[in-house]
């Protein structure tokens, strides 16, 4: 199981761009942490998610 | 006139010499000078931070004064220049370093090279995002301090400030979206901003935890 913003997904084995695709996430608005480690975007695809692996995927919002 | 002595002793007798010291060698790069920058940029200027590096591209309107350190005399300006203007105001004593530029892929490195912290300030979140990536994939020694959450005009106790991994900060509520049309309020923007700039000044005294 891999932990994506606390819930538990069937992951494992499986790449960071097509996890984060079927979650619907707009790669161009987040920031993608993998056992608190930031993945560069130019990684995503290449990025084999893991048995145990915590994810955090930050949406950022507008305004500032 | 206040003479530079006389300035650096009352900064000293608050926040004690050792602090004061590793304020005096620091350096931030502040990237985006709107509602949080801006206020930001204030914070660390009568903290006394040795060196702030300025970047925004735009000019001040009279849609940003109700929330950014700007004045009504300098709609016009490059934000680069009315907010060095204001911040030397306030404390002559610090360097500031203006660049009058939009920050993308491929200028941003040299812009942040001689950060020791890098405050995330823009509005647009694809530009949050753009900063973080540029950040953790060139520089795997540097703070970034970003900003998610701050519109409108509920409550001022839900802006925290979370610690994603150690050397990477976000105040916000992480909700509250300006694109909601829910607009930007001086008070609960200055709130974040105060909590990116607490942030940096606790980094900077070695204190880890937000």
């Amino acid at each position: 199981m891999v932990a994506i913003n606390g819930k538990d997904y069937a992951a494992a084995g499986k790449n960071l761009a097509s996890v984060l695709t079927e979650m619907k996430y707009d790669f161009r608005t987040i920031a993608v942490e993998i056992n608190e480690e930031i993945v560069s975007k130019k990684f995503y695809e290449e990025t084999i998610l893991n048995d145990g692996d915590v994810v955090e995927v930050v949406s950022f919002v507008g305004g500032g | 006139m206040v003479s530079k002595d006389e300035f650096y002793q009352a900064l000293v007798e608050r926040h004690g010499i050792d602090n004061q010291r590793k304020f005096d060698e620091a350096t931030v790069a502040i990237c985006g000078l709107g509602g949080l920058g801006s206020n930001v940029a204030i914070c660390l200027a009568r903290v006394g931070i040795g060196r702030l590096i300025l970047i925004d591209f735009d000019l001040v309107d009279v849609t940003n004064l109700h929330r950014q350190q700007y004045k009504i005399s300098q709609v016009g300006m490059a934000k680069t220049e009315a907010l060095r203007e204001n911040l030397l105001e306030i404390n002559p004593f610090i360097t500031v370093q203006t660049h009058r530029v939009k920050m993308d892929e491929s200028n941003s490195l040299d812009l942040i090279k001689d950060a020791d912290i890098v405050c995330e300030a823009f509005d647009r979140p694809e530009c949050k995002s753009m900063l973080a990536d540029i950040v953790f994939t060139n520089f795997k020694d540097k703070y970034l301090v970003s900003a998610s959450g701050m519109a409108g005009f509920k409550s001022a106790n839900d802006i925290i400030t979370k610690k994603l991994t150690s050397h990477f900060y976000i105040s916000g509520d992480g909700v509250s979206d300006v694109s909601d049309g829910i607009g930007l309020v001086s008070s609960r923007v200055m709130t974040c901003a105060g909590h990116e700039a607490h942030m940096i000044i606790r980094l900077l005294i070695g204190e880890k935890n937000p």
